[in-house]
């Protein structure tokens, strides 16, 4: 990546550890375990969203009215995020980039539609779900499910009118978002830019897709490379949303950074053909410019058995020193949200020089604080995504 | 030879592009329908309509369907931008081999659809058909997944043309398709790659999205006139008509495609977007985010209000669209406001594609200097006082055209296409 520095100057994280730094600063100093649900969507286990005031970032109970849980989230996390960067003067020129899921459906309706129509001849209950669905359906729900509304939400509610995409992709997405929104702010296009994404983990109308892939863990709570007596996702209520800045800009009024982000690179590797995972991923590290020798790892690792095991080789292969630490021990698997929390986690990491305790043999005890960190995220189906970020020397600090 | 902008930015040029509308496949076939001013609008006959307020859209019939298949949107997105990547790719001299650059893919979000949901009901059984049990029930069934997750587009088109990196897929409502193009455009322009496949694609007509849309009192109910239910700019418009497609851009900077001896069909000047905060559905009715967007694209292609020949409209043809695409028309070019048509009155609204679709339009109108019609065109309305091109083609002297896509949700992308540089 050339041009510009890039810090991250705000985050705004909500897991099931809580929001914002003090929580997560917590958490990855402390070896509590993360709040776990193993009853509501059983037989999978999930990490729960914590109580959140609404009002405290969506204000206008109208607002909060137009959406759903998933967006009602990012819009919150995306608040968060702001207030921690101190940027609410910047929003009218900032960029957003949001990593989307899809919104809620109506799980009732559905369940009464099938009820309805399941057992009737195709053609009869093709005509019968017209009836049902137009009798059934919310005019507003349309909206509260829409991707790009998370983007059309954070910009009605927070003011965010720059440039806005909403990528969709699962991990994927969150990670292409923080890249493209890294390169156009180091080429000058923009001084800020807000980015991240939201997910709801107790939703059926997700784990149904999620489990016909095989992706979800079925039993008790294990870290996500100990998960060999039933490999998959414990999939977290999880949303984060970085602020990110040129440097000189954030020093200019005055904001510090937490991190530096040296650099985000992204592959795709066909995993069902010749070009593996751990070669896209070997690309996307030379993309990358880390120093020789001992490396910090904070990885994104799901807890899917293929990615998972590609990611452990892929690190033993680069033959340096790690140490590894794994977000989605300590926060799950958030989807579209995992790689921004990913990165909000190490940039507390490298801002208070946490050393989180080991929570499994493949966790190796930390001699040091991290001055930079690998961030990792091999996606559960497709996507191996990486990001380099360094710590910020006291004397660059505004 | 000049190969750098007046920002010192490497110059974007299309060398293919490759278009499926309701019209017809291929370039030739969609432009000659356009410039006849020819209706795509018909009455849907791929599922029943009983119970709908709406029963007309512009439908794609894929092969596929004459034998009776019942495609879901990915695989339907896929099949038409996979169908109008080849015929770009060809165009471009670059079919066959690994395409040297990403994807940048703008396509709708995507979900399990009815028919999976009613399988699984039927694998449940005699189970009752709770959510629980549809999920117990899609045990072992990877192919489910591969249908309704968002990578399953990007990563079916990767592998089959070989694109380099993540592919990426982008949404932002209406504007999609050009949010795609201006991805690939910057990445160029930063100089991250020398190429870039660009697509717009969509394919949602089916009777939820229908009934949705409906609910928000979007559609055009004209459903006795299929043919004349798009009527942008007229009096009598009633809302949009749903419709589907894809177009492709091989976006490449000029001095690769100068260097391998490529047919430059014109280039991307420039891209603009502002997003809006009043409301999810509709415009601030004092069209500033739009305006600022149409004025963004001019100021970023180095150009000033009077350049721009030709604005291919957003022109979705609802009451308030229309309205306010007038005042930001007036606000941006005051009295000499240049001549601006809607393609949707031909082949209605493709959402996600229509950005992609109306920047290619854009492009064959600068290379046959010709300008397609705002069709259906019969009672003006006195709101509306700009040269829409009314009902037939006519030449004209076509320089910089500015194509205008206006998001739900408030993303407003506007594109500054022109031909090629001397």
């Amino acid at each position: 990546m050339s041009g510009a520095d890039i810090w991250i100057t705000g985050i705004g994280l909500v897991s099931a550890h809580g929001e914002g730094r003090a929580a997560h600063l917590a958490a990855l100093a402390g070896d509590t375990p993360t709040p776990l649900d193993a009853d509501s969507h059983a037989p999978f286990p999930l990490h729960p969203a914590p109580a959140l005031e609404l009002d405290r970032q969506i204000p206008k109970k109208g607002d909060q009215r137009q959406m759903e849980p998933w967006q009602r989230l990012g819009t919150y996390a995306a608040g968060l995020a702001l207030d921690d960067a101190g940027a609410r003067s910047l929003v009218a020129e900032m960029d957003l980039i949001v990593a989307a899921g899809g919104g809620e459906r109506d799980l009732a309706l559905d369940e009464s539609v099938l009820a309805a129509l399941a057992g009737l001849p195709p053609a009869e209950a093709a005509t019968q779900l017209n009836a049902l669905l137009a009798g059934g359906l919310r005019p507003t729900l349309f909206l509260a499910q829409l991707s790009n509304l998370l983007a059309g939400n954070i910009s009605i509610v927070h003011g965010v009118t720059g440039a806005s995409r909403t990528f969709m992709g699962e991990e994927q997405a969150g990670a292409d978002a923080v890249r493209i929104a890294t390169a156009r702010l180091a080429e000058g296009r923009g001084q800020a830019a807000l980015v991240g994404g939201g997910f709801v983990a107790a939703r059926w109308d997700l784990m149904v897709l999620y489990h016909s892939a095989g992706l979800l863990r079925q039993g008790g709570f294990a870290p996500v490379f100990t998960r060999d007596d039933a490999p998959g996702a414990i999939p977290g209520t999880l949303a984060a949303f970085l602020v990110l800045e040129n440097a000189a800009s954030a020093r200019a009024r005055g904001a510090r950074g937490l991190a530096r982000i040296t650099g985000v690179a992204c592959e795709q590797a066909r995993r069902d053909g010749q070009d593996g995972s751990a070669a896209a991923a070997a690309r996307a590290f030379a993309r990358l410019a880390l120093p020789d020798g001992p490396l910090t790892v904070l990885s994104g690792a799901t807890g899917v058995a293929g990615p998972t095991a590609v990611e452990r080789d892929f690190l033993a292969g680069l033959g340096r020193d790690i140490t590894l630490r794994s977000a989605g021990s300590r926060l799950g698997w958030g989807v579209e949200a995992t790689f921004p929390a990913s990165l909000a986690l190490g940039a507390l990491m490298l801002a208070e020089g946490v050393q989180p305790p080991s929570l499994e043999p493949a966790e190796a005890p930390m001699a040091a604080p991290a001055q930079d960190l690998l961030v990792t995220g091999f996606g559960a189906w497709r996507g191996e995504a990486l990001a380099h970020l360094r710590a910020i020397p006291a004397e660059e600090q505004p | 030879m000049k190969h750098v902008d007046s920002r010192g930015r490497p110059i974007v040029a299309v060398t293919g592009i490759g278009l499926v509308t309701p019209l017809g496949f291929g370039v030739a076939a969609n432009w000659a329908a356009l410039l006849a001013g020819t209706s795509g609008i018909r009455r849907i006959t791929r599922f029943p309509t009983d119970h709908l307020r709406t029963t007309i859209a512009g439908t794609v019939d894929l092969p596929e369907e004459a034998e009776g298949q019942v495609l879901t949107a990915t695989p339907r997105v896929a099949r038409m931008a996979a169908m109008a990547a080849e015929e770009a790719l060809s165009e471009a001299g670059l079919g066959g081999g690994a395409f040297p650059g990403p994807l940048m893919l703008g396509m709708p979000p995507v979900e399990l659809e009815w028919p999976h949901r009613f399988e699984l009901a039927r694998r449940a059984a005699p189970e009752p058909a709770t959510y629980k049990a549809l999920t117990l029930a899609a045990t072992g069934w990877p192919e489910l997944y591969e249908t309704a997750a968002f990578q399953t587009v990007g990563e079916t088109l990767a592998a089959r043309f070989g694109t380099r990196g993540s592919p990426v897929a982008v949404t932002t409502a209406c504007a999609t398709g050009a949010s795609a193009i201006q991805l690939g455009v910057e990445a160029i322009q930063r100089g991250e790659t020398e190429a870039a496949l660009a697509i717009g694609a969509d394919g949602t007509v089916q009777p939820e999205a229908l009934i949705r849309f409906s609910l928000l009192s979007a559609l055009s109910t004209r459903n006795d006139d299929p043919t004349g239910a798009s009527r942008p700019f007229e009096k009598n418009r009633g809302g949009f008509v749903m419709s589907e497609g894809a177009a492709c851009l091989v976006l490449e900077s000029l001095a690769h495609a100068r260097a391998r001896g490529a047919r430059i069909l014109g280039v991307v000047r420039g891209a603009g977007e502002k997003s809006d905060s009043f409301h999810r559905t509709r415009s601030n009715p004092n069209g500033s985010a739009v305006i600022q967007a149409m004025r963004n694209a001019i100021e970023d292609a180095g150009l000033v209000p009077g350049d721009i020949s030709y604005v291919n409209a957003h022109g979705t043809g609802t009451p308030e669209n229309d309205k306010m695409e007038n005042l930001a028309m007036r606000a941006v070019f005051g009295e000499d406001a240049p001549p601006i048509s809607s393609n949707k009155s031909m082949i209605g609204h493709t959402l996600s594609a229509s950005g992609a679709i109306e920047a290619a339009f854009s492009l064959l109108a600068i290379r046959d200097q010709m300008l397609p019609p705002t069709i259906n065109h019969v009672e003006p309305d006195p709101a509306i006082t700009l040269d829409v091109v009314p009902n037939t083609c006519r030449a004209a002297k076509v320089e910089h055209v500015l194509s205008n896509s206006f998001g739900f949700g408030g993303q407003n992308v506007c594109l500054v296409l022109s031909g090629e540089p001397s």
